[in-house]
């Protein structure tokens, strides 16, 4: 500590998951006062390190200091009477109650008789001190999402909370409320209130940050002075990985396309434009990458193609037929496997056993099947000689999906994907979360794909992955593709700054160099 | 000091098996406090209850035919539930079910059984599964929560019986008392044994088998299984969630519609107001008790019909006949908090030292 007033530390924080170290060894140190970015991919580790800030998890090993003193945290109210308050990317509010009503909800006093009027004035207060324009007497559902996050933010500073951290927070907001918020979050930070800011969007982290940390893969690698780095740096230590070893890719026959889409525009979630007009092509015998940071439109664009989100504009064609918007069963049987990126929540049924999994999109083959009645014997058969050849370790058939590790899980889901009838593999992040071996396990198994003449659609946030797989690489950013390039040209640089939104025709633009 | 509840990482299969027993005993635990407040001795009623319901051949016959509706209702229900849909209308699609046989009953009062009673059965269940539908439908399509559509439409049908038998339906020889004139004999279904046990205990366990062997064994049990375990992966294998939702929730009224037409030909013999004491409310009880497992439905709809034929011979010594909605009741709440044991634990924590507001870490 020494000189340096730090308002949290997180010191060789570990948490372990079943099948999944969520946070290895992470240290974190927050300078009070200042604004700290927490920069990374999607299930690198930002979400658990911060619920075990705010009390919602137990570390496993570690220790977490508040303004020097060593605590325990076991819930969030512990959390909060200790001064760390969260603003959650999903916001919790009560939509039938008013502002004031929502703020005060939950918290002990007062004790019995409910006085609003105290409350309204102190949230009258608090909202022109930071700059949080809101009517009190609102109810929430009469707001704006912008609106609502004030709320939320203001829920915090009214229960005294000096260190805030914000998940995601502009991930909601049109571009005019993120300059308010980031006026705001100045404010705050004048008045000696510390954030800690978490966001995969490497623009906002260089114009908002004081200090950055990067984890990935459940570590923190990088922690530096934000005007110490620039966007691409950032860039390659999110998304850089080192690869047991580059595996072979023999010479293949590259045929017609199996996958054409074209202009594809689609709506996200939360209403917003996710695709922006996508143009895409994969070929027969081809390993197509799509590179990019995550929620840019990569899940959406996998779930337009296989058919679990609707198109609003453009097409998605499957070996040389118009199959946008048709039913994700018409999409299958078209020849389209989807290794979707959710693999326990979208992919596999947790709770059942390997049978009835690797069985989900067979089940209707005749082959599988006697008249209306699944043959057990059959499907057993036929699950045994999965689970022998992609050597899914398991105790049994028998056993419960949830109950398998990352790697095996993961195994189990490419070994029905790739053994149906299929064309193209649409598969999003498939080696998300895996250790060493698993990794080069599916690596294998997407490249024999390839070899047996399959295209693949591959989307990934890991580059090192896409260049050992691909040949081809395009980036998406903002729901656009930013460019295409060959295995033969690979330039590292100009992918990295694609990701970061500059297209390969504005090179040398001085936008990435601003934080330098 | 105080109390906290926190998750449990993982709930133990052998609690989750012995939860219900736990449930009914703590529920009997409960009930006999009550009853003992108000001047009984639990011990007698609850001898009384076992004597009445189970000690003899005729106690148990007539548990048996108590049993038999809360059984094709609770199954209806338990299938609705498999999908996580909550019929909470089995009493609705009984009622309908029981209109639509008395309809066909007293249209052919001169036909032979081979054809009215058939004609009975099929109208019977096309009823239930209509007023099934009627929540269904905007249930796939819309997401309208079917637990408040469901329940509603109880109401809707229950009055519509008993404008019939007040108005239209009443039987002129019977001048004031809201009854429809008696089926021919044509229409009664058969009963077994001697006893008022009917074909109904029939077509419930035919039903229970089917049921258990349609959820293990088809292509559509399988869907069934899926969507109700995780929707999103349901989806994603190309099923038809929407469909299912219609067709299970069609089946499950179709059971109750059964129950309706067997209760008001085996038992009534003629269309009245009060052909139910609750079997459709009763059946939801049962279908969470028996965890949604069609043979386990037929075990605790036997309990459950001798918990209301003993509450009969329990109004001997002037116990009321609420008690026994009482103690159905109790199971209910106690097999709800058992759930809730079942995943969290209790935790002592020592309250805050010093106003830190920061709690002390003692592991129960």
């Amino acid at each position: 500590m020494g000189t340096v007033d730090y308002a949290v530390e997180m010191r060789d924080i570990t948490k372990r998951f079943p099948g999944v170290i969520a946070s290895n060894h992470v240290n974190l140190a927050v300078r009070r006062g200042s604004i700290h970015a927490l920069l990374g991919e999607n299930g690198a580790g930002k979400s658990t390190l911060m619920n075990i800030l705010t009390g919602l998890l137990r570390p496993d090993s570690g220790e977490i200091c508040v303004r020097g003193e060593r605590v325990a945290l076991r819930s969030p109210a512990s959390a909060i009477a200790l001064g760390i308050g969260m603003v959650h990317q999903h916001f919790r509010l009560v939509q039938t109650f008013t502002v004031a009503e929502n703020i005060t909800l939950g918290m002990s006093r007062p004790r019995f008789a409910l006085d609003m009027a105290p409350i309204e004035r102190e949230v009258a207060k608090l909202s022109s001190e930071y700059g949080l324009a809101v009517n009190p007497h609102a109810k929430i559902w009469q707001l704006s999402v912008g609106e609502q996050q004030r709320v939320e933010i203001i829920k915090m500073l009214y229960r005294g909370v000096d260190v805030l951290i914000m998940d995601e927070p502009t991930a909601v907001l049109t571009p005019q409320e993120v300059s308010e918020l980031f006026e705001t979050l100045r404010r705050m930070t004048a008045d000696g209130k510390t954030i800690i800011f978490i966001t995969h969007k490497l623009d906002e982290v260089m114009e908002i940050s004081d200090r950055v940390t990067v984890l990935r893969a459940g570590k923190d690698v990088f922690s530096c002075d934000t005007r110490e780095t620039n966007a691409r740096e950032l860039a390659s230590m999110m998304v850089g990985r080192e690869i047991g070893q580059a595996p072979e890719r023999p010479p293949v026959a590259i045929g017609g396309p199996v996958l054409e889409v074209r202009e594809l525009t689609a709506v996200g979630d939360r209403g917003t434009t996710v695709l922006a007009g996508i143009d895409l092509d994969v070929r027969a015998g081809e390993i197509h990458g799509i590179a990019g940071v995550a929620g840019n439109g990569q899940r959406e664009l996998a779930e337009v193609i296989t058919g679990l989100r609707r198109a609003s504009v453009g097409s998605v064609h499957i070996c040389g037929a118009d199959m946008t918007n048709h039913t994700p069963r018409s999409i299958i049987e078209a020849g389209v496997s989807h290794i979707p990126e959710d693999r326990l929540g979208v992919g596999l049924a947790p709770n059942l056993n390997i049978t009835y999994n690797a069985i989900m999109k067979r089940y209707r083959c005749n082959e599988m099947c006697r008249g209306p009645i699944v043959d057990a014997t059959r499907a057993r058969t036929w699950t045994d000689g999965l689970v022998e050849r992609f050597n899914v370790k398991t105790p049994n058939l028998r056993t419960a999906v949830r109950l398998l590790s990352g790697g095996n899980s993961q195994r189990l889901l490419l070994a029905r994907e790739t053994s149906m009838e299929h064309k193209l593999v649409v598969a999003v992040h498939p080696t998300r979360g895996l250790d060493i071996g698993a990794t080069e396990a599916v690596h294998t198994i997407l490249l024999r794909e390839r070899e047996s003449g399959v295209g693949t659609l591959l989307i990934s946030e890991d580059l090192e992955e896409l260049i050992a797989l691909c040949d081809r690489i395009s980036v998406i950013y903002e729901g656009r593709i930013m460019g295409t390039v060959g295995r033969d040209e690979l330039n590292l640089d100009e992918i990295g700054m694609m990701m970061a939104g500059v297209s390969a025709a504005e090179k040398g633009d001085g936008r990435l160099e601003a934080g330098a | 000091m105080k109390l906290v509840l926190e998750k449990r990482e993982t709930v133990s299969s052998f609690y989750r098996f012995i939860s219900p027993l736990l449930a009914i005993i703590m529920a009997l635990v409960l009930g006999a406090a009550f009853l003992a407040a108000s001047g009984f001795s639990p011990l007698k009623v609850y001898y009384y209850m076992w004597w009445g319901a189970f000690s003899d051949w005729y106690g148990i016959s007539e548990t048996l035919v108590t049993s038999i509706p809360i059984m094709l209702c609770a199954l209806g229900v338990a299938l609705a539930a498999k999908m996580l849909l909550w019929n909470v209308g089995a009493e609705g699609q009984f009622h309908m079910g029981a209109f639509a046989a008395a309809w066909v009953a007293l249209s052919m009062p001169d036909a032979p059984a081979w054809q009215v009673m058939p004609l009975m059965v099929l109208a019977g269940m096309a009823a239930g599964a209509i007023w099934a539908l009627l929540p269904a439908v905007p249930r796939a399509y819309l997401g309208v929560n079917e637990i408040i559509t469901t329940l509603l439409l109880n109401y809707v049908a229950i009055y519509w019986v008993e404008y019939l038998v007040h108005g239209p339906w009443r039987d002129p020889v019977n001048l004031n008392f809201p009854l429809s004139a008696p089926f021919s004999s044509a229409a009664r279904l058969p009963s077994l044994f001697g006893t008022r046990i009917h074909l109904g205990l029939v077509f419930a366990l035919v039903a229970a088998g089917l049921i258990w062997f349609a959820l293990g064994r088809t292509k559509w049990g399988y869907e069934v299984t899926v969507i109700g375990e995780n929707p999103r992966a349901a989806r994603y294998a190309g099923m038809n969630i929407e469909r299912n939702i219609v067709l299970t929730m069609c089946l499950a009224g179709a059971l109750a519609g059964l129950g309706g037409m067997a209760e008001v030909s085996a038992i009534a013999g003629r269309m009245t107001r009060q052909l139910s004491p609750g079997y459709g409310y009763s059946a939801i009880i049962v279908a969470w008790l028996a965890k949604v497992n069609p043979w386990a439905v037929v075990l605790v709809s036997v309990l459950f019909g001798g918990l209301l034929v003993g509450g009969y011979s329990a109004q001997v010594i002037g116990v009321s006949a609420a008690s026994v909605n009482m103690l159905q009741g109790l199971m209910l709440f106690c097999v709800l908090a058992t759930e809730a044991l079942g995943r969290y634990r209790v935790r002592a924590v020592h309250a805050a030292v010093g106003g830190s507001g920061e709690e002390a870490s003692i592991d129960g």
